[in-house]
C-alpha cells in the first residue's frame, strides 16, 4: 500500500472524487495555485470550472455553495483559515445547516467547507485559532478533523458523499508534516460518526483532537517508559461525536485526559467530559483533565505562543495528575 | 423610472391581474388568521407590493428558481406555491410545505422551483449565485431571481454576490423591491443613491428602476433581464419603487410612526390591483369573475389547513443528522 503525507492523502482525495462524481466542484480563494499544495494538480485536470478562483469574499462564495448544493452539486468550498469562517457563518450556521431541517426536508445541502486551522506557525491571533467547538454546538453541522493521513483521504471522501454539510477541519502544521503513513488504496472512505483507537493501554485514556493527536501520542510513547500505558483516542469526527467508543475505554482506565487546541472554556474537552460524566460517572477514579489553549488570543511570538498552545509536556502532566503520580 | 408599454396581450395582463389579486386575498387572510390567533409565529405581509411578484413570474419558465425574503408569500405564490400547504405552514400544521418547521418566514416549494424564503436579510443573494452557477455548470439557460429589499441592498451580502454573479457572468437577476422603508428605516436616510439600479454600474451590469405598482413596467422589465441572464450575458439589476399598505408587522401601524398619512395615502391611490384595472378597463362583471375564483381557492385553503392536524413532537427530530 502507498505511503502518502497528510497533504498528499487530501490531494489524492480530491483528485478520485472530482473524478467519480462531476458534480464535484471546489472553490475558494487561490484554490487553482494553492501554495498549500492540497489541491495540486487539480485545476489542470479538471478546468477552472471546477477548480474556481474567487474574489476574496468569504459569505459570498460560501452562500454561493449553500446554493450549489441546494440545486444539486456538491461544492467543496475552501476558507484558507478557520478565522475567515467568521465572514461566512450566516451561509454555514444559518443556512447549510437549518435549510433541510427548516424547508421540512424538501432539500439538502451536501456542502464541504474545508477549514484549514491551527496555530503554531506565529500568524497570531486571527490567523491562528482552532474554533471547531462552535461548530460542534449547531445541530445540522457534521464537524470532521482528522489527524494523519490516512484518515484525512477516507473522511473527506466520506464527507463529499454525505449528502449534508460538513465543516472538515484540518491543520496547517500537518500540511508542514513530511512522515508519510500507510493509507488504503482504492476506493477507502474512512465512516464519518466513528473514533478510532490510535493506542491500547489500560492505565489511563486519552482523548486527542486533529493536530493535537501527535503530542497524545508522543506523551503516551514517553510515558510507557515509565510504566503508565495510556490509550489513545481519535474522536475524528466531533459531530456526531462517537461517545461510546470513549467511554468503553474509560470504563477499563477510569481516568481520562482530554486533548485539543481550542480553548478551554466551553471547548471540545467540556462537551467530551460531560458525556463521560453522564455515561460512567461511577467508573472514573479521579477528575477528567482538559489540555487545551489558555484562555488568551494567540500571541505572535514564538515563546508566548509555546505558552499558551498545548504540548506533549502538558499532556504528560495531566495524565500524571490524574493518576496522581509525580514526575 | 420606466413606465409600461402596454404593449402586452389582455391575456397576459389578466393572468397577472389574477395572480396579483390571489396574494392579495391570500395575504389578507393570513392577515385575519394571525388577529385571529390562528397563526404560529410573525407574518410580513407584502400588499401594495403584488405588482412585483406578479410580474416578474410571469417572466419565468417554471424550471427557473426564485429566492425570497422575510416579505415572500406574494412572490411565492406568484412560482406556484401551493395555496392550502401553504396556509397550513404558517397555522403550524403538519401539512404545512415545511412540515410546520419553517413557517411564515421560510416557505419554500423546491417543486416549483421556489429555493425558499430567506428571513436573514441578503442572505439569499450568495445563494441565488450558486444557483446561478450550478445552472452555468449544468450548462442549461435556466435563471434564477433573487428578491430583496432596499435595506438588504446595503448588505455585504449583495454587493458580494452582485461581483460573483458579474465575473461569472452567471444567469441571476436581483430583483430589489424598495418599498421605502428597512422596518423604520427610510431608504433616503441609509441608501448613499436615490436609485438603488445605479449600484449595477458598479459590477458593470445592466440596471433598471421601474414603477413597481404598475405591473406591465415590472414584467418588461423582468422580461428583459431574464432574457439577458438566459443569454449568458450575466445579472442584472432592477429596482421597483413600491411601497407595503401594511405595518413591517403586526407590530406597527399602517401609518403614524414612522410614515405619515399623507405618504401612505399618496401611495394608496396608486394600488397595483386599480392601476392594473384600469389599464384593463375591467367591467365590474370581469372582476367578480376573479373575484369569485380566488374566493373559491382562498376557502378551499383554509378548509385545508383548518382541518390539518398538528404536528407530533417527533417530527421536531426529524431531519436531523448531526
Amino acid at each position: 500500500m502507498p505511503e502518502l503525507t497528510y497533504v498528499e492523502a487530501l490531494n489524492q482525495a480530491l483528485h478520485e472524487e472530482m473524478a467519480r462524481d462531476e458534480k464535484v466542484f471546489l472553490m475558494g480563494e487561490d484554490v487553482a495555485f494553492d501554495y498549500f499544495g492540497v489541491c495540486s494538480g487539480l485545476a489542470d485536470r479538471f478546468g477552472r470550472d471546477r477548480v474556481r478562483d474567487t474574489p476574496i469574499c468569504e459569505l459570498g462564495f460560501t452562500g454561493a455553495g449553500v446554493g450549489a448544493a441546494m440545486a444539486g452539486y456538491r461544492p467543496i468550498v475552501d476558507l484558507r483559515f478557520m478565522d475567515f469562517t467568521t465572514y461566512a457563518l450566516d451561509p454555514i450556521v444559518n443556512q447549510a445547516a437549518k435549510l433541510r431541517y427548516m424547508l421540512g426536508g424538501q432539500l439538502s445541502v451536501p456542502m464541504v467547507a474545508r477549514i484549514p486551522s491551527g496555530a503554531g506557525l506565529q500568524y497570531g491571533a486571527t490567523h491562528g485559532q482552532s474554533l471547531e467547538a462552535w461548530f460542534m454546538q449547531v445541530p445540522g453541522l457534521k464537524v470532521l478533523y482528522p489527524s494523519c493521513a490516512p484518515d484525512a483521504k477516507g473522511l473527506l471522501k466520506a464527507a463529499v458523499r454525505d449528502d449534508n454539510p460538513v465543516m472538515f477541519i484540518e491543520h496547517r502544521l500537518l500540511y508542514a508534516q513530511k512522515t508519510k503513513q500507510i493509507v488504503p488504496e482504492g476506493d477507502h472512505t474512512a465512516p464519518i460518526g466513528v473514533a478510532d483507537v490510535k493506542r491500547a493501554g489500560a492505565d489511563a485514556t486519552i482523548v486527542g483532537i486533529g493536530y493535537q493527536m501527535g503530542h497524545c501520542l508522543e506523551a503516551a510513547e514517553a510515558l510507557a517508559g515509565e510504566g503508565i500505558e495510556c490509550e489513545v483516542i481519535d474522536p475524528r469526527s466531533l459531530s456526531p461525536l462517537d461517545v461510546e467508543t470513549i467511554t468503553a475505554s474509560v470504563r477499563k482506565t477510569s481516568r481520562c485526559v482530554i486533548v485539543e487546541e481550542g480553548h478551554l472554556r466551553s471547548g471540545v474537552g467540556a462537551e467530551i467530559s460531560a458525556a463521560i460524566q453522564e455515561a460512567v460517572f461511577e467508573y472514573l477514579d479521579a477528575p477528567i483533565g482538559r489540555v487545551a489553549a489558555l484562555m488568551a488570543p494567540i500571541p505572535v511570538q514564538t515563546k508566548l505562543e509555546k505558552f499558551v498552545l498545548p504540548s506533549t509536556e502538558k499532556v504528560i502532566a495531566a495524565v500524571r495528575k490524574t493518576l496522581g503520580v509525580s514526575a | 423610472m420606466a413606465k409600461s408599454t402596454s404593449g402586452l396581450s389582455r391575456k397576459r395582463m389578466g393572468e397577472m391581474y389574477r395572480t396579483m389579486l390571489r396574494i392579495r386575498r391570500f395575504e389578507e387572510t393570513a392577515d385575519d388568521m394571525y388577529m385571529a390567533g390562528k397563526v404560529v409565529g410573525g407574518v410580513h405581509v407584502s400588499i401594495g407590493q403584488e405588482a412585483c411578484s406578479a410580474g416578474v413570474c410571469a417572466a419565468l419558465r417554471e424550471d427557473d428558481a426564485v429566492l425570497t425574503t422575510h416579505r415572500g408569500h406574494g412572490h411565492s405564490i406568484a412560482k406556484g406555491t401551493r395555496l392550502p400547504e401553504m396556509l397550513a405552514e404558517l397555522m403550524g400544521k403538519v401539512t404545512g410545505l415545511c412540515r410546520s418547521k419553517g413557517g411564515s418566514m421560510h416557505i419554500a416549494d423546491v417543486s416549483k422551483g421556489h429555493y425558499g424564503a430567506h428571513s436573514i436579510v441578503g442572505a439569499n443573494m450568495p445563494m441565488a449565485a450558486g444557483i446561478g452557477l450550478a445552472y452555468q455548470l449544468e450548462g442549461k439557460d435556466r435563471v434564477a431571481v433573487v428578491f430583496f429589499g432596499d435595506g438588504a441592498s446595503n448588505n455585504g451580502a449583495f454587493h458580494e454576490a452582485m461581483n460573483l454573479c458579474a465575473i461569472w457572468k452567471l444567469p441571476v437577476v436581483f430583483f430589489c423591491e424598495n418599498n421605502q422603508y428597512a422596518v423604520s428605516v427610510p431608504a433616503e436616510y441609509s441608501t448613499s443613491v436615490d436609485d438603488i439600479s445605479v449600484r449595477s454600474k458598479g459590477y458593470d451590469a445592466p440596471g433598471l428602476t421601474v414603477d413597481g405598482m404598475d405591473v406591465a413596467a415590472v414584467y418588461e422589465a423582468s422580461r428583459e433581464a431574464v432574457a439577458h441572464a438566459r443569454r449568458g450575458l450575466g445579472p442584472s439589476l432592477v429596482e421597483a419603487k413600491t411601497y407595503r399598505f401594511f405595518g413591517h408587522s403586526r407590530g406597527d401601524p399602517h401609518y403614524g410612526m414612522y410614515r405619515t398619512k399623507e405618504e401612505w395615502e399618496g401611495w394608496k391611490g396608486r394600488d397595483p390591483l386599480i392601476v392594473c384595472e384600469k389599464m384593463l378597463k375591467m367591467t365590474a362583471k370581469q372582476k367578480k369573475a376573479h373575484a369569485d375564483a380566488v374566493e373559491t381557492e382562498i376557502r378551499e385553503a383554509i378548509e385545508f389547513a383548518e382541518n390539518s392536524p398538528e404536528p407530533e413532537e417527533s417530527v421536531a427530530l426529524e431531519d436531523i443528522f448531526a
